[in-house]
């Protein structure tokens, strides 16, 4: 049996097509759209909280979405171990919700950037990188204007020693410098899972790094571990 | 009938973006004597309650709730009575 794939759309959401183009036409995986106001999310695998501007960001980026009807059914799905992905807003979405901690403000120059950046995947030690060799280089696209991730010094600490960072900027030789990392993150930062290692944010956007045509299929390597870990699971 | 006025803040150990390039363009529009500039947000609520205290508490689940991310954000609240 192949494992079911569900793609949340929040009104706002604007990455939901190009991840269910990844996930259904190049994964091949069996994918479903899953409307805000639903809950159940019975049958369902694997999550994914696409990008966009769910809400308008009004408030804050995410803030509003995590009240939709399905965000409680995330946290139990997650809590019992379920794989979930945010990306982008999707990640921001994790953090207003507490699945993931840490906030975003504003990328410290100010601008929205949409450009392929580099980054190194800092841990194989999650459900998203069992394939992908520690210190490999993926290059992956963003577009964001909120991707400045910040935490305290005490909860980077913890970050770090639970080895939770699992994507850094860094430039295409993978060296995690000041100037790759375009939005000013704390440590570099573009993506961390949870301790339990089953839930990543990641600002970075993987479905749209997922053809050869689109400038990099990197992205496929983070849906491939996804999809073998479900298939021995 | 309470209102709520609440101020919320970047925390003083945050940079501010917006504040600095506000900050930037005060000093071009020619007055240098603005020092610094931080930029929050303003929220006003009428608030159903049948004490000062009420209202407050009210407010600051309002706060810790939604209208603040106190990993970023400080808030301040102030009520008047309506």
């Amino acid at each position: 049996m192949s494992a079911k794939f569900g793609v949340i759309v929040f009104p706002g959401s604007n990455c939901d097509h190009d991840a269910y183009h990844a996930l259904a036409h190049v994964m091949n995986a069996e994918t479903k759209f899953l409307w805000h106001k639903d809950t159940d999310l019975s049958g369902i695998d694997f999550l994914l909280i696409p990008g966009g501007f769910s809400y308008g960001d009004y408030l804050r980026s995410g803030a509003i979405a995590r009240f939709s009807p399905i965000m409680q059914s995330v946290i139990d799905f997650a809590e019992k171990g379920g794989p979930v992905l945010g990306v982008c807003n999707g990640f921001q979405i994790l953090l207003e919700a507490g699945l993931l901690p840490g906030a975003m403000l504003h990328n410290q120059q100010l601008r929205f950037v949409c450009k392929h950046t580099h980054i190194r995947c800092e841990t194989s030690n999650s459900l998203f990188t069992r394939n992908i060799e520690k210190g490999s280089i993926l290059k992956i696209p963003v577009a964001h204007g909120e991707g400045n991730y910040f935490t305290d010094d005490d909860q980077l600490k913890k970050l770090q020693d639970n080895d939770q960072i699992v994507f850094r900027y860094c430039d295409e030789d993978g060296n995690t410098t000041e100037e790759a990392n375009f939005n000013g993150s704390i440590d570099n930062i573009a993506g961390i899972c949870n301790t339990d290692r089953n839930v990543l944010g990641m600002m970075p956007h993987p479905e749209r790094a997922v053809e050869d045509i689109l400038g990099s299929d990197d992205g496929k390597k983070i849906f491939e571990s996804v999809l073998n870990e479900l298939a021995v699971a | 009938m309470y209102k709520a006025t609440v101020n919320v803040t970047l925390r003083e150990s945050i940079l501010d973006p917006k504040g600095k390039a506000a900050h930037h363009a005060l000093k071009d529009l020619g007055l240098p004597e603005v020092n610094s500039v931080r930029i929050g947000k303003l929220i006003e609520m009428n608030i159903d309650a049948d004490s000062k205290d009420e209202a407050f508490e009210i407010a600051e689940t309002a706060c810790t709730k939604l209208l603040a991310n106190e990993v970023m954000e400080d808030f301040e609240i102030e009520i008047h009575e309506n």
